[in-house]
């Protein structure tokens, strides 16, 4: 017992400093809220220091096979949690800008990180459930923290009925793969179907729920309805959360469910899958073209790309994770900064989230003009950013799986979504801006924004460290 | 210093790729500095290529200054670099290119000057890189990057209609693009390698070898371009700005032409051999075909666009002519001269198209149109022009004594051993070229003068002389002295045809 709380430690350091962040904020009087957000940093900070500090040498299950530290699960924790200190860093300022502040911003966010943390280590269904809700919970919060915007309420409330149906959906697939194997601890559910004593048939039907509940929760087509107007209803430091760290948690989810979980029925899951990533590319790229909201676009682009991430899964390899793997965390890193763009581009009475404002942004800021060239072009897949590994990785992976066909469709989809991010390309350094007034940012802000562009190229010319991480987290 | 260490190909990337970087540094500022020390960058990059020539071993038919290092170690891609004697006359041609491409723009571009810079050297570094990169991957990334700087300068510096042509062009590439990318995967899930040579070595059955053959065929094809796929070409011709229409009709297409040689024929040459008719088919359609096009043009730079595809049918037709000769005679007799007039027609269109598209250039700095109709008399008030444009134009149309004239003739007489008919369908284009080069040059230099600014033409100053000058002498020199073009590619094309006409199914 002792061991196993050992292996909770990061987890109970984040849940320590987020209660007492929690109790500091209701005592601050600040209107800036700093301390709060120091000590949310902090709190991440040190969170990111105990995962790395306490992670084991190989996998441990602890907790009656509830809760699971491996490999795969420290890194993503160690990059949920660096990824977030980023996507703070970003709302800090935008919030401070648009006068949103509030403490329970990162309160909320702090808790989010910790259901992400659980979703991570989870392997029994009921804790991927826990984690899941105590992240969709603080999501609907954030995105509801906008009050008198009738858009935030519009987009909290449909995430909320929509997210509720898709928790509803996965809890029934739980409780039918319960009846089905009468566990829901993922070895065991293993066995018993390894066993050929049960029925296939209500088990693919419990899979099927679980897929499209996590379909829901990763916003693949089918289930991507509420995507677009999350994303562009919420505050865009909100939007900037969502489409970055829960990405990676959802992705552990899946994994966790499909490989550990139900790996006996993997040709089940594999043809579903190529259902969705098809729809997710499709829809996610054609729709994209349409939009004019850059919000809206990107959560389109979203849609697309986690068809790509789901090529990965299709392929079923370790190293086939392991390209999904660097598929989400790639993404992060281009969402994060993209949307770091939108803010930086901002104004307190504007919010820059129409594609028309990055009109001549070449003629106003080269060097941020560069940042988002190399954004847009990483996003679209082209070499030598770090978004075209990631869709290398996973395309190798899939074709080495032998599905050639499907790598065929994806490439050709990948050129439709090509042309949109093209756009705000064109739009930056072809079109004359609508104006010439300078743009407004904190140092810091330049500071970080100018790593984030310049990390997504360099990893661009190297990525062999990253997609070594990431193909240890699935060596074990 | 010993030269032999020296890490040449190296250098002929990442040389061009800082400089650009650095000229933006120095910024727009500085105008003259950027210009000075762009022209030092391209100047010396020229240099080493120089030097790499004459480092070259002619009768060694392998690759060499090869450089190997890791890159990506989790699935050993690798930093792997060399050249033989199909990619040095490339590398030559890009150095030399570069180096017209920023003079032509001393005067020309007035706006944001350092990025204009930046982006042709990176460019620059970029089509290095594709003629040197020995790892599918690392190919890739730089037949895919180039697209970037290429994208920008049609969208920045181009004509009116430079969005539309820029994003056509874009698309278009990378629609070919992403399918060669599948079909290098595919070829690393059956041999565990990305090296282009040990690809080319792997035995491939016949349904795999088809199909990789069309993923390849979508990106060389596209890019080359061959008809029917060659409609980017006039608009981003057309939009681009003169230096970017040089490098695109001088480098750019004989990209896809260096890919049929480095990727489609070696890896494939069964499905080659299964698609040869076909090919030779949309060849003389290009040849014939576009030629009639380019004979109805009324905008110069679409005329040169179109005569560019038509020339570039006579590269597809002599890489493709030599399966037939297989399937014919059994024998390899013939086979080498069209390959080899394949890859000096290359060579030649990459100095006349950009002759061409620089005359052109001469004349719209100075009228601002392109139009044939606007122009006539020209001879009148530029006669050092006219006479440049003279040569260019003869040279366009394949006369003896020009560079133009080798490729042609040597591939049509290959095409003589395969059958007489597609040596006369091919030979046509002595007629149509003549016709539509000519007679655009009739109209534009010659007769009256229409409209009265053209009589009020400066004539060519220093530097345009110079530049012209400079291709002058080489299509002259070509055509005259082929040799050593020749002697530096032979042995590797003998090799490839010996290659080639061996089946890879086992």
């Amino acid at each position: 017992m002792r061991t196993d709380l050992i292996l909770l430690i990061p987890e109970i350091t984040l849940l320590i400093m987020a209660c007492l962040v929690l109790v500091v904020d209701a005592f601050s009087k600040d209107p800036l809220h700093k301390v709060t957000y120091w000590m949310a940093q902090l709190s991440l900070l040190l969170t990111f220091v105990t995962v790395i500090y306490y992670s084991p040498d190989y996998s441990y299950i602890a907790f009656n096979g509830s809760f699971v530290s491996d490999m795969m699960s420290v890194l993503l924790k160690a990059f949920i949690c660096a990824i977030t200190i980023v996507v703070f860093f970003y709302s800090y300022e935008y919030l401070k800008e648009n006068e949103l502040l509030k403490g329970e911003y990162f309160i909320l966010g702090l808790f989010a990180v910790l259901g992400m943390m659980v979703m991570s280590s989870a392997y029994h269904l009921l804790s991927i459930y826990l984690g899941l809700e105590l992240l969709s919970l603080s999501l609907y919060a954030m995105v509801a923290m906008q009050r008198e915007s009738t858009f935030a309420t519009e987009a909290a409330i449909k995430y909320f009925v929509l997210g509720a149906l898709a928790s509803g959906m996965l809890l029934y697939g739980i409780s039918m793969i319960y009846g089905v194997t009468g566990s829901l601890q993922f070895t065991d559910i293993v066995d018993t179907i390894n066993s050929g004593t049960i029925d296939k048939v209500y088990l693919v039907y419990g899979m099927i729920f679980l897929i499209v509940g996590m379909a829901f929760k990763l916003g693949a087509a089918p289930f991507h309805m509420w995507v677009p107007d999350v994303y562009q209803g919420a505050p865009t430091s909100v939007t900037l959360f969502i489409s970055s760290a829960p990405k990676l948690a959802a992705f552990a989810m899946a994994v966790r469910i499909l490989s550990d979980g139900l790996s006996p029925l993997i040709e089940d899951w594999q043809s579903i899958l190529s259902v969705l990533a098809i729809l997710s590319m499709a829809v996610g790229n054609i729709i994209a073209i349409a939009q004019t909201n850059i919000k809206r676009m990107l959560a389109y682009s979203t849609i697309a790309h986690v068809g790509y991430l789901f090529l990965g899964l299709i392929a079923g390899t370790a190293s086939g994770f392991a390209g999904s793997m660097f598929y989400i965390i790639s993404y992060a890193f281009m969402s994060m900064g993209t949307f770091g763009m939108i803010i930086l581009l901002g104004r307190y009475d504007l919010e820059a989230d129409s594609l028309d404002d990055f009109k001549g942004l070449f003629l106003r800021n080269r060097w941020f003009a560069f940042i988002m060239l190399c954004l847009m072009f990483s996003m679209a897949g082209v070499p030598p950013f770090l978004g075209f590994w990631s869709k290398w990785f996973v395309l190798k992976e899939l074709i080495a799986s032998g599905f050639i066909e499907l790598a065929a469709i994806s490439v050709f989809f990948s050129i439709i979504g090509v042309y949109y991010y093209l756009r705000i390309v064109k739009l930056m350094y072809f079109d004359e801006p609508e104006t010439m007034s300078a743009i407004k940012a904190t140092q810091q802000m330049r500071v970080v924004l100018t790593i984030n562009g310049i990390l997504i190229l360099l990893i661009g010319l190297a990525p062999n460290s990253l997609m070594h991480i990431c193909l240890s987290a699935f060596s074990g | 210093m010993n030269l032999d260490n020296l890490p040449i190909l190296s250098i002929l990337i990442w040389l061009p790729i800082l400089g650009g970087v650095w000229s933006l540094i120095i910024g727009d500022q500085e105008e003259r500095v950027v210009k000075r020390f762009s022209f030092l960058i391209s100047f010396v990059t020229f240099l080493l290529s120089v030097l790499l020539y004459y480092q070259f071993d002619n009768s060694f038919s392998g690759m060499q200054f090869i450089e190997e290092l890791y890159w990506i170690e989790s699935f050993s891609i690798k930093y792997h670099l060399g050249v033989d004697g199909i990619a040095l006359p490339l590398i030559m041609l890009t150095t030399f290119t570069t180096i017209l491409v920023v003079m032509a723009a001393w005067e020309v571009i007035d706006k944001n000057i350092s990025y204009y810079m930046c982006a042709f050297l990176i460019l620059t570094g970029l089509m290095n890189g594709v003629f040197v990169a020995l790892d599918s991957i690392l190919f890739y990334v730089f037949w895919e990057s180039m697209l970037i700087p290429m994208f920008l300068i049609i969208g920045i510096w181009g004509g009116p209609n430079r969005v539309y042509a820029t994003i056509k062009f874009f698309l278009y590439t990378f629609f070919g693009s992403v399918f060669m990318l599948v079909a290098l995967l595919y070829l690393y899930s059956i041999t565990d390698s990305f090296n282009i040579q040990v690809l080319q070595e792997a035995s491939i059955g016949l349904t795999a070898q088809k199909l990789i053959f069309i993923a390849f065929f979508l990106a060389f094809a596209v890019k080359i371009p061959m008809w029917p796929v060659h409609t980017w070409l006039p608009d981003a011709h057309v939009e681009a700005p003169t230096g970017g229409s040089v490098v695109l009709a001088a480098i750019m297409l004989k990209m896809g032409g260096y890919g049929f040689l480095r990727f489609s024929l070696p890896i494939a040459p069964d499905a080659s051999l299964f698609f040869a008719d076909a090919m030779i088919v949309l060849s003389l359609i290009a040849i014939v075909y576009i030629g009639f096009v380019a004979l109805v043009q009324e905008d110069m730079k679409k005329l040169i666009a179109y005569s560019s595809i038509s020339h570039m049918g006579f590269v597809t037709l002599g890489f493709f002519i030599p399966f037939g000769i297989f399937a014919a005679t059994n024998s390899n007799a013939g086979a080498v001269m069209g390959m080899e007039g394949a890859m000096m027609q290359m060579i030649s269109h990459g100095f006349i198209s950009a002759a061409m598209f620089l005359c052109v250039g001469v004349m719209y700095d100075r009228l601002h149109s392109r139009m044939i109709k606007d122009y006539g008399g020209v001879v009148n008030s530029m006669p050092y022009f006219a006479a440049f444009m003279m040569l260019f134009a003869m040279a366009n149309s394949g006369l003896p004594g020009t560079s133009g004239f080798v490729g042609e003739f040597l591939v049509i007489l290959s095409s003589f051993k395969l059958s007489f008919w597609i040596a006369f369908t091919a030979a046509l284009t002595l007629i149509l070229g003549a016709a539509y080069t000519l007679w655009m040059y009739k109209r534009v230099v010659f007769g009256e003068a229409i409209r009265e600014e053209v009589l009020e033409l400066k004539d060519i100053n220093a530097r345009e002389t110079f530049i012209l000058f400079l291709l002058a002498s080489v299509v002259l020199l070509f055509g005259i002295w082929p040799a050593p073009l020749f002697d530096v590619m032979h042995v590797s094309i003998e090799q490839l045809i010996q290659h080639i006409s061996q089946t890879k199914i086992l």
